[in-house]
């Protein structure tokens, strides 16, 4: 089952600069550990102590899973995950 | 160094001056580091010393500049109080390595122009280019 996923230019060293790969998993979590099997140290970037990161953005198809199922939102054949830093600051 | 057009400078004033006292935020679009498309973004906080763009909006914005071929090429937030200099916060949350991060103080009338790469700052110049006469 692949999920494609869109990485932001910031993690693209994970990536060999590669601004989508794909994943696979049946939920959000899963999904970003496949992603870290695949390209080791990306999912410290998006999740700490078993949380979405508060200053990045990811969204299913074209929702912010925060309003969705956060980490336990399920994923489906077909859908693109997408990865944005928010922008944000003082 | 950025270039940038005075069209471009002025839209940046107006939308700081507009949503002064709180911080005015956006973005323009480009191709090849040549700043073009003018995206005045909602601040979510809508904060005198914070801001963030709307999660949704962002999502729209980045997908219209991927669908163009476009970049973020300036990303703009307005000081209220302080000057225009990159605060802790900025820095810290910085995530765009080849943007210009262009600073406005509503309170002192500066206009200056940042890099921030791995939370290191550098200011570069800024060169306004004024319509044919």
């Amino acid at each position: 089952m692949a999920i494609e996923v869109r990485i932001p230019t910031i993690l693209r060293t994970y990536t060999d600069g590669a601004k989508a790969v794909d994943a696979s998993g049946a939920t959000l979590e899963e999904l970003i550990g496949d992603l870290e099997a695949r390209h080791p140290g990306i999912k410290a970037r998006i999740v700490d102590d078993g949380k979405l990161r508060r200053f990045v953005n990811i969204y299913l198809n074209d929702e912010d899973v925060r309003f969705l199922g956060g980490l336990g939102t399920p994923i489906s054949d077909g859908d693109t995950v997408t990865v944005l830093p928010a922008v944000a600051g003082g | 160094m950025l270039t940038i057009s005075r069209e471009l400078v002025d839209q940046i004033i107006a939308h700081a001056t507009a949503d002064h006292p709180d911080e005015a935020c956006g973005v323009i679009a480009g191709r090849d580091g040549v700043p073009e498309r003018f995206v005045p973004m909602e601040n979510a906080e809508r904060s005198p010393t914070f801001y963030r763009f709307d999660s949704m909006e962002q999502f729209r914005v980045w997908r219209d500049m991927d669908d163009n071929d476009e970049e973020p090429v300036v990303i703009y937030h307005s000081h209220t109080a302080t000057e225009a200099y990159p605060s802790r916060t900025d820095v810290s949350y910085a995530s765009e390595p080849h943007a210009h991060y262009v600073l406005y103080s509503t309170a002192l009338a500066q206009f200056r122009s940042f890099r921030i790469v791995d939370g290191v700052v550098e200011e570069e110049d800024v060169k306004i280019l004024e319509p044919d006469a």
